[in-house]
């Protein structure tokens, strides 16, 4: 049974025409999934859908079972679905211990247990936990990004393109951050334009052209795709 | 037979206050609802062409500059060429300024000039003004002046109105309105945005400038404190926002509502008797900021929304 | 030594005065900037509310402006969240130009309700002259002058404490950094703007029964003082409290110095320009450097 299921989506902003017909894709417990496609295929929208900040016209989003279509953000993330966009996503002048608080803001009890295994999980943040987030380097933001995300212990971690501008070398330390963070327990859904390194790194993937799904597989089903392999592999 | 005298006077000098707002309305609409300049220093412009007309039309005195007794004609049109070229300066540091941070900037601008009309003592007369302003068609018997100036005024409007219709349904209304609505798409097809927004700036600003000359002679008086500045600002603001920013009409029937509703308040005051008598006129300011409130969170549009030009589709506030 | 002393006595010290009163004024507009992201024009009148209701206890108690101080606060802090929920709410996500015209509309309604109250006439909280306090036999502080210096000084660092050593008030700074990804970590924007409304209104409170006390009142004082309090903001850059604070300062002091007699026998600048000061500063930033001295947001 997934975690997180987006069911036949058809969705969009405002009074506009919908970006995302019929989407349908799905997250099992443990694993890390990517969803990859050309520019403006509705990558970015899918994850939007999950936390209702969208005009949904169809289809539903299901998370362990319980309905949350539309659901505010706020309770989204109650609910334990913790998301990393792609921009904007550390407070800049708030310290990196400060950004990580703000993660466990709707935590009544104290956090120094989950603070502790995020500094256990990203080490450079313990050295610099004192450090304006915005002084940070893009790989060590990144991880401050991350962490934020994981105060709560989610139940989904959901990343909008995570290596977005950043060299091939600096990217796979994020997805190394990615493989470590799923190794400690936490099920990935992420958007990537990576999308050979995400791949490599994802159970499975989904491939997103136009708002509607093309392909589905496992990572290295995907990867050995040709039709897959010509659309944005190659090189 | 008398009271009815009273009460057409009365009404005329209603409907000429009115239009004198009307003409700076039009200006505000053009700055505002056409271009989207956020301009909160009206009452600096309509100063500075209060006090040119004056100094340009008055007899030479040792309280102030003039001497001039130039027609009034002249010195309206001064008042408005003076108003357009500080306007020029202004606009030439401010334009590119954010909408409240400009808001700022403008009312700063206006409290300067407030300032140096007041510390100047030498050109302007200080705190005691400019008095004795000659005003047009006075020789007239009464009531024949008071209603030649009213007419005038409503001349003056229609010419304005023509003017600014025209200018809002030409190929120049409507890149500044494309302006408006996405700048950066309008950059990207070539626009000299800053020159353009520039151009409006001035424009609006003479008619403020116009519309001080005109009250200046209207009341043959003018002082740095005399049309309270900020409520001036602050109703034809109202004015534009009810009647409609964008339409020219709107711009003028809100100026006739607002306008109507003030000295109805008046005249409503004005019966009050014993302590209040001084402070209850002060309700009246509440009044018209109520109904400000109202307006912009049930009437957005205005009365009279703004009528887009024919095959334009206003763009959406949120992008996809 | 004796100019250093009449500078001292009657330029530095009533600089840091009106300085300090800029500044928390500019604290309470930088936050609300910051936060809510729109100039808010009706500050200034809030200020007068807070003086004028001093007043009304000080006449009809007697009391000392200084321990009508807390009414202040609470009153005008029930004003200003009265006022965000009804005039200011409904357009929480919506352009800033309404608001800004909006927050206009109030000022001028504060203001009615304080003319329709008090009339227009200057008013004090208290009659009679009081003789300033003298320190080593040169130095004369009026002892108003030592409370509003000393109040500044606790508020701005209480300021601080709120917004480094509270949850709200980081979740505060977190909602100036970036209001979506707030969102995102579950942090309610709802609170964090009742908070900001209410440690500006009690700024604003302070500041207000401040220059009532140090000078007089009148409805438009804090009317009067939006252009250096916006120029204060600007200057210390948007969304940044401490740089307001430090802005409110230079402004206070520039504003008073500059009647001294720094070249020749008059004044450098006519005291009625003084107010020119502020906005040639403001001016200046906006041209130079819009982000003010500490960075803060242009947008």
């Amino acid at each position: 049974m997934s975690i997180l299921s987006l069911n036949d989506i058809t969705a969009g902003y405002g009074g506009d025409a919908p970006i995302l017909h019929g989407v349908s894709l799905s997250l099992e417990p443990g694993e890390i999934v990517s969803i990859i496609g050309p520019n403006g295929a509705g990558k970015s929208t899918a994850m939007k859908a999950v936390f209702g900040m969208l005009d949904m016209r169809g289809g539903s989003v299901v998370l362990d079972d319980e309905d949350i279509t539309g659901e505010a953000p706020e309770k989204v993330v109650a609910r334990g679905v913790c998301f990393v966009p792609q921009t904007d996503n550390v407070f800049p002048n708030l310290s990196v211990e400060e950004n990580l608080e703000m993660g466990a803001y709707i935590l009544k009890g104290p956090i120094d247990e989950p603070l502790s295994h995020v500094y256990d999980l990203f080490p450079p943040l313990l050295e610099k936990r004192k450090q304006a987030a915005g002084t940070l380097s893009g790989g060590q933001r990144q991880m401050v990004a991350m962490g934020r995300a994981l105060m709560l212990s989610p139940k989904v971690l959901m990343l909008d393109e995570p290596t977005a501008g950043l060299s091939p070398k600096y990217a796979q330390e994020i997805f190394d951050l990615v493989l470590r963070v799923n190794a400690a327990g936490t099920p990935v859904l992420m958007v990537e334009q990576n999308a050979k390194q995400a791949l490599a790194i994802s159970h499975r993937g989904y491939v997103l052209v136009d708002g509607h799904n093309r392909h589905e597989g496992t990572g290295k089903d995907l990867i050995a795709d040709r039709e897959v392999a010509e659309m944005f592999l190659g090189g | 037979m008398d009271q009815l005298y009273g009460y057409l006077n009365y009404a005329m000098f209603l409907m000429t206050m009115a239009g004198i707002y009307a003409v700076m309305a039009l200006g505000l609409n053009l700055n505002w609802g056409v271009t989207g300049l956020f301009n909160v220093g009206v009452a600096g412009f309509f100063a500075i062409g209060a006090y040119t007309s004056a100094i340009f039309s008055t007899e030479e005195t040792s309280k102030h500059i003039g001497g001039f007794e130039l027609p009034i004609g002249v010195g309206l049109i001064a008042a408005m060429i003076t108003s357009g070229i500080i306007a020029y300066f202004v606009g030439r540091i401010c334009i590119r300024l954010r909408s409240d941070y400009l808001a700022i900037a403008t009312i700063g601008i206006a409290e300067i000039f407030r300032l140096i009309l007041k510390n100047e003592m030498w050109a302007t007369n200080g705190t005691r003004g400019i008095s004795n302003i000659p005003r047009p068609m006075e020789g007239l018997v009464q009531p024949f002046g008071p209603i030649a100036y009213m007419i005038m005024v409503f001349a003056i409007v229609a010419v304005i109105y023509w003017l600014m219709e025209r200018g809002r349904n030409s190929p120049w209304g409507r890149v500044m309105m494309a302006i408006r609505d996405n700048e950066l798409a309008a950059r990207a097809a070539g626009k000299n945005v800053e020159r353009l927004r520039i151009q409006a700036f001035v424009l609006g600003s003479m008619l403020m400038g116009l519309g001080g000359g005109l009250t200046a002679h209207f009341f043959k008086f003018v002082g740095p404190e005399a049309t309270d500045p900020l409520l001036t600002t602050f109703i034809l603001w109202v004015m534009l926002i009810v009647g409609g920013s964008g339409n020219n009409r709107g711009a003028i029937l809100g100026c006739l509502i607002i306008w109507t509703l003030w000295s109805a308040t008046e005249i409503v005051t004005s019966q009050a008797t014993g302590d209040w008598a001084t402070r209850i006129p002060f309700m009246r300011m509440f009044l018209i900021g109520l109904v400000l409130q109202i307006v912009l969170q049930k009437f957005p549009g205005g009365l009279l929304p703004e009528k887009l030009p024919e095959g334009r589709r206003k763009s959406n506030d949120d992008g996809g | 030594m004796g100019e250093l002393l009449v500078f001292f006595n009657f330029y530095f010290v009533p600089g840091l005065v009106l300085g300090s009163i800029y500044a928390l004024g500019a604290i309470g507009v930088s936050l609300v900037f910051g936060i809510l992201r729109f100039a808010h024009f009706a500050h200034g009148d809030l200020m007068s509310v807070g003086a004028f209701i001093a007043l009304a206890v000080v006449s009809t108690t007697g009391m000392d402006p200084l321990y009508a101080i807390p009414f202040a606060i609470v009153g005008t802090v029930a004003f200003t969240l009265g006022i965000d929920k009804v005039f200011y709410k409904p357009f929480r996500d919506k352009s800033t130009i309404v608001l800004v015209i909006a927050s206009f509309g109030i000022a001028l309604m504060l203001r009615s309700l304080i003319l329709v109250s008090w009339g227009g006439e200057v008013q004090t909280y208290s009659v009679g002259i009081v003789r300033p306090l003298v320190f080593l036999d040169s130095i004369r502080i009026a002892e108003r002058h030592i409370w509003i210096i000393g109040l500044t000084v606790i508020l701005m660092l209480i300021v601080h404490w709120i917004l480094t050593r509270t949850r709200t008030g980081k979740a505060m700074r977190a909602v100036s950094d970036s209001p979506e990804l707030a969102r995102l970590a579950g942090i309610s924007t709802e609170n964090v703007v009742k908070a900001t409304w209410i440690i500006g209104g009690s700024l604003c409170a302070c500041a207000g029964v401040f220059i009532g006390w140090d000078t007089q009142l009148q409805a438009t004082m804090g009317w009067d003082l939006m252009l250096p309090i916006f120029a204060a903001t600007i200057l210390g850059g948007i969304g940044r409290p401490y740089g307001a604070m430090a802005g409110g300062l230079i402004i206070g002091m520039a504003e008073e110095i500059s009647a001294y007699a720094w070249l020749g026998d008059g004044p450098l600048l006519s005291p009625g320009y003084k107010t020119g000061i502020a906005f040639a500063i403001m001016v200046l930033m906006l041209i130079w450097r819009p982000s003010g001295l500490f960075r803060g947001r242009v947008y």
